[in-house]
């Protein structure tokens, strides 16, 4: 049942808005609203219980196995949240000048050090507001770097087949062409192909470090240096640093500009969709073109920095200085790790992976990358299930939601076929990975017995499987009734 | 170990079954001086207890203010219901509904705010948002120049009664793809575009952006400026602020065929200010341009039993589909922020968002009585207005601010940076949160100050 | 098994294309091309009167997973487009050569028709992508 359909017309809920009624007849008449707008009309009782009860029609992590492959569904620590609304920090309006803002900008302040530690970058800004808001702002650089230069003819970004589809999307929006470079079947990108591609074109390339293959790309110095000969940059795509933090530093690696997905790494809440918080770090040379505004400090007083005083930006990128409440919740989960528990971070993710890999592998499911070490994560490919019983990845994923267990990242990355990219993350314990294992085989099973069973998953959730056609054919965007 | 739940026996079991002899080993693929020496400038960690302690005394040295800054960041009530909900793990702890079955909760709702805002804005389709207002209209240019087909010129007229920060931002972020803004001046006296002054022949546009209420507060002619925009093949954006929609005429229904694209901050709706963000974007469209839509989408469609249900729509628009040729590399919405916002405009209602609606532009009105009497200040613009007024001081806004600020006291915006002709002005909110009380003891602080400014001509001390 | 109809040309990029008794081309995608697809939600064709060159992106057919461009087999002008495809894209499922053409264009050079692949070379290629 919808909001609307517990509506009903004069129903007031009065205490949540003034209580009276104001005159705006000052306000001429062709400019005011004619019908009240169709919002619900409905008491305080029915909204909280409609909500609450559409809560609990979601899968969480609060109460869930959530093994989403790149998404780093690790547990929100509740701390984080509850200090992030602390009311001096809910109230504190944006423009408040800095002289009422030095709690908060501290806090921006250690966190921007932070960072810049974690990813080994001269310098830091939080301004971006996702991960893929933080792909823009480095691309961006690196096309203000090479104006600046005035070396026009560097038109093209590289990116890796097996990359995420927000690199490619986003180097178009900076107006890059895209040239794809294949990875061979170990994981890695394919070498050869890399010094085919560079030239006196190549504006950079965008990577991830691990891939999204799940396996970290060895012979990064050797990239690094093929691009850099170049004339180009590295991007550094931070969608798997969970898996090296406090373990490899992206600078260290050779790398130009990083992103960090926040939401992942730093455990802020994912929020059925965001939002998110998308950091950017740089190298000395792209430091001038940092977004704005910069925290500063100066003998112990914070204050940001503006366009006004870093005339070489590539601008701002949100009306204020980005998802503030996010970064307030991963700065409370940085000092509450310190610098131990940030490395134990990758190295628990990286135990987990492993293990659960080692056990599924055990259990007679095929790894696409057999030879290699899992880093966070791996992938786990049903091809030979799809081909013989006639149950596809799908079907795997669907049937899981029955076992209570939130499904992999399914068909992604694109070159692998029929994959599930599992990532537990450092937060499960071992009886969660065991019975994942146990939930496949029992799966696997019921597909060579009973495959339609399998296929027509799932049963025991809100509802079955959905007709996506039928929603792509026959828009339904707003309820009409 | 922080939120790692691995005893030392289990570890070993695990490392047994891998086969590995230690943690370290499962590293041996990352080449050894790649190896990070430690992260240094981290602090140590943190007991609960402590980081409580230290966030508590931050969070104490911002507390108490009271505000009358606006300019794009509202200080509404927030009902205590929306919050104690939208923080419920089920929806605080989910992310992305990519398993539809699964994420029935978060995409019902997707669906309800994307009706209402369509209810809202008077338009056909909603998306389920974007990061904010500014970028959010960032991607409405995008959008338009995607829509607009029969215009070549990429060039969007944006005028100046626009938010700088948004102007700047689209800037930001449209430039790379060669679209030009093209600045519109407004009329000095009225704070408003003067559509007299709109060019006959304005030339190949692909869209025209109109503000309501602009970022001064005043309220622009909106149905002339629709209608002269259609009428020279633009496309109209109209960039809006959700809670005046309770009393505006709503896009949808400016001039004669209404706005093609709505954006704006969903901030008010529901999102506390903290700092300025995480707020939303809002966007909504007429049905035929649903498919330039940048962002996720929901859609009513139903399951293999035909019950009604949810799931995510026209996702070949999307990044993970189309890649390089995709409306927007947006990969998210801000999912969290939309449930606080469709919860609250369940609470409120449509009498209820009217009624904080009416109350701000009454408190304004009486914000702006009170300070026209104040020797020494004077309203800039003489226009009709929602709930914001810019003021010209006589005396030095740096002292009046920093003197403001030593009360506790948010004077507002200055806007000498942005537009060169309205130095020493300041841009003030009164919103249903400032009280006649309020208003009052803020009048009563300015005058203070500036008797006692032009008594002794020297600042005050900042608070710190 | 794909059908693929002898009278018709093709590119590699899955494009059919009929030369009508006119001189004009027919355009659509083929059996082969929809399979692969699946389910077909939307279709974009050109409108009358545009001007393409040979590789031009110039439709575009979505399904629920992917989308994918049409690319122009020859230089021309688009003379005719199938407007039904708007509310029934599902045509170029259940009858891609026949009421799932997507446009009718006029060739610059009316020798290119006969330069296209036949249809024997394209089920080899269909052929060799299957393995």
């Amino acid at each position: 049942m919808l909001i609307f359909e517990h509506s009903r017309e004069g129903r007031v809920n009065a205490p949540q808005a003034p209580l009276t009624d104001q005159p705006c007849n000052d306000i001429p008449e062709a400019l005011r609203r004619k019908h009240r707008a169709g919002l619900p009309e409905v008491s305080e009782m029915q909204a909280v219980r409609h909500y609450t009860r559409l809560s609990q029609m979601n899968f969480s992590i609060d109460t869930h196995f959530y093994p989403l492959g790149s998404c780093t569904m690790k547990y929100n620590p509740r701390s984080c949240n509850t200090l992030a609304m602390l009311p001096g920090f809910l109230n504190r309006h944006p423009d408040s000048p800095a002289n009422m803002s030095q709690g908060f900008l501290a806090c921006m302040h250690d966190l921007q050090e932070i960072l810049k530690d974690v990813t080994g970058m001269q310098a830091v800004s939080l301004a971006p507001m996702a991960g893929a808001q933080g792909e823009f702002a480095g691309v961006a650089m690196i096309r203000t770097y090479h104006d600046a230069r005035n070396d026009d003819a560097r038109t093209e970004i590289l990116v890796p087949d097996a990359a995420h589809g927000t690199n490619p999307a986003t180097a178009t929006m900076c107006n890059f062409k895209v040239r794809e470079i294949p990875t061979d079947q170990n994981g890695d990108v394919d070498i050869e192909a890399l010094k085919q591609a560079v030239g006196p074109h190549t504006a950079g390339i965008m990577l991830t470090n691990p891939s999204t293959l799940g396996v970290f790309e060895r012979r990064i110095h050797e990239i690094a240096g093929i691009v850099h000969e170049a004339g180009g940059l590295l991007y550094y795509d931070g969608a798997n640093l969970n898996a090296i933090l406090g373990k490899v530093k992206p600078g260290d690696m050779g790398f130009d500009v990083i992103h960090m997905n926040l939401h992942k790494t730093f455990s802020t809440p994912h929020g059925g969709g965001g939002p998110g918080a998308g950091p950017v770090g740089v190298s000395q040379r792209l430091e001038p073109y940092l977004p704005v505004p910069l925290v500063t400090e100066s003998g112990g007083e914070y204050h940001l920095l503006t366009q006004k005083s870093r005339p070489d930006s590539i601008g701002q990128l949100s009306a204020f200085m980005g998802n503030a409440g996010v970064l307030l919740r991963a700065y409370v989960y940085a000092r509450l790790l310190g610098r131990d528990g940030m490395q134990r971070v990758a190295e628990y993710a990286t135990l987990n992976a492993n293990y659960l890999m080692v056990q599924l592998h055990k259990a007679g499911f095929d790894l696409a990358y057999p030879g290699r070490r899992a880093t966070h994560e791996f992938i786990v490919t049903l091809n030979r299930q799809a081909r013989e019983l006639g149950v596809n990845t799908m079907d795997f994923a669907k049937r899981m939601l029955d076992y209570g267990v939130h499904a992999p990242t399914t068909y992604f990355p694109l070159l692998v076929p029929e994959c599930l990219l599992i990532e537990p993350t450092e937060t499960e314990d071992k009886t969660v990975l065991d019975n994942f294992v146990e939930v496949m085989k029992q799966i696997q099973q019921e597909a060579e017995t009973d495959p339609e069973k399998v296929k027509g998953a799932p049963y025991s959730l809100p509802v079955r499987r959905l007709d996506d056609v039928k929603a792509a054919r026959e828009l339904d965007l707003a309820w009409e009734g | 170990m922080p939120f790692i739940p691995h005893t030392e026996e289990e570890t070993r079991e695990m490392l047994d079954a891998i086969g590995a002899g230690s943690i370290e080993d499962l590293f041996d693929e990352i080449p050894a001086e790649l190896r990070s020496s430690g992260l240094d400038k981290v602090p140590p960690g943190l007991s609960e207890m402590d980081i409580v302690r230290l966030m508590h005394e931050r969070a104490e040295q911002d507390a108490r203010t009271l505000c009358f800054a606006g300019a794009g960041a509202y200080e509404h009530h927030i009902p205590a219901a929306v919050w104690e909900i939208t923080t419920r793990g089920e929806f605080y702890s989910a992310y992305t509904p990519y398993q539809a079955e699964a994420s029935q909760g978060t995409l019902q709702l997707l669906y309800e705010y994307q009706t209402m805002m369509t209810r809202l804005t008077a338009m056909d389709v909603s998306n389920a948002s974007l990061y904010d207002g500014a970028s959010a209209l960032a991607e409405a240019v995008l959008m338009a120049v995607r829509a607009n087909r029969k215009s070549k010129s990429r060039r969007i007229l944006m005028p100046r009664s626009v938010h700088p920060a948004y102007r700047k931002v689209a800037h930001a972020i449209v430039h790379n793809q060669n679209i030009v803004l093209e600045e519109l001046d407004y009329a000095h006296d009225r704070g408003i575009i003067d559509i007299a002054s709109l060019p006959d022949a304005p030339g190949d546009a692909t869209a025209l952006v109109i503000p309501q209420p602009n970022y001064f507060g005043n309220l622009e002619d909106v149905h002339a400026l629709t209608d002269w925009a259609h009428g020279h093949g633009m496309l109209v954006i109209a960039v809006v602020n959700p809670t005046s929609l309770a009393i505006l005429t709503p896009p949808g229904e400016w001039g004669e065929s209404g706005a093609d694209i709505v954006c704006g901050e969903g901030q008010p709706l529901g999102a506390p200010l903290s700092s300025g963000g995480p707020y939303f974007g809002f966007m909504c469209c007429r049905q035929s341009f649903v498919r330039q839509m940048p962002g996720r989408i929901i859609g009513r469609t139903t399951d293999l039993d035909g019950k009604p249900g949810f799931s995510l729509t026209l996702q070949a628009r999307e990044q993970h589909i189309r890649r390089s040729k995709a409306t927007s590399n947006i990969c998210t919405n801000q999912g969290l922020l939309v449930t606080a916002a469709t919860i609250y405009m369940s609470l409120l209602g449509p009498r209820g968002l009217e009624r904080v609606a009416s109350h701000s532009h009454a408190n304004t009105a009486y914000l702006i009585e009170r300070l026209s009497t104040l020797e020494g200040i004077t309203a800039v613009f003489d226009s009709p207005f929602f709930h914001e007024a810019v003021f010209r001081f006589d005396l030095p806004l740096d002292d009046i601010l920093r003197a403001l600020a030593a009360q506790g006291i948010v004077g507002g915006v200055r806007l000498g940076d942005d537009y060169p002709e309205l130095d020493n002005c300041l841009l003030i909110c009164a919103t249903e949160t400032r009280t006649r009380a309020d208003i009052d003891s803020f009048a009563d602080a300015l005058q203070r100050i500036s008797g006692r400014l032009q008594s002794t001509g020297c600042p005050v001390k900042p608070k710190m | 098994m794909s059908n693929i109809p002898t009278e018709l040309r093709y590119t590699s990029s899955h494009e059919w294309i009929k030369r009508e008794e006119d001189g004009t081309l027919t355009i659509g995608i083929t059996d082969h091309a929809q399979k692969l697809l699946g389910d077909l939600v939307y279709v974009e064709v050109p409108e009358e009167g545009v001007q393409f060159g040979e590789g031009d992106d110039c439709a575009v057919v979505e399904s629920v997973k992917a989308a994918s461009d049409v690319y122009c087999p020859v230089t021309g002008e688009v003379v005719a487009s199938n407007e039904a495809l708007a509310d029934t894209p599902e045509l170029l499922n259940t009858d891609p050569y026949g009421e799932g053409w997507l446009f009718r264009m006029r060739p610059d050079d009316e020798t290119a028709f006969d330069n296209l692949m036949d249809a024997d070379a394209y089920a080899e290629l269909v052929e060799s992508e299957e393995h």
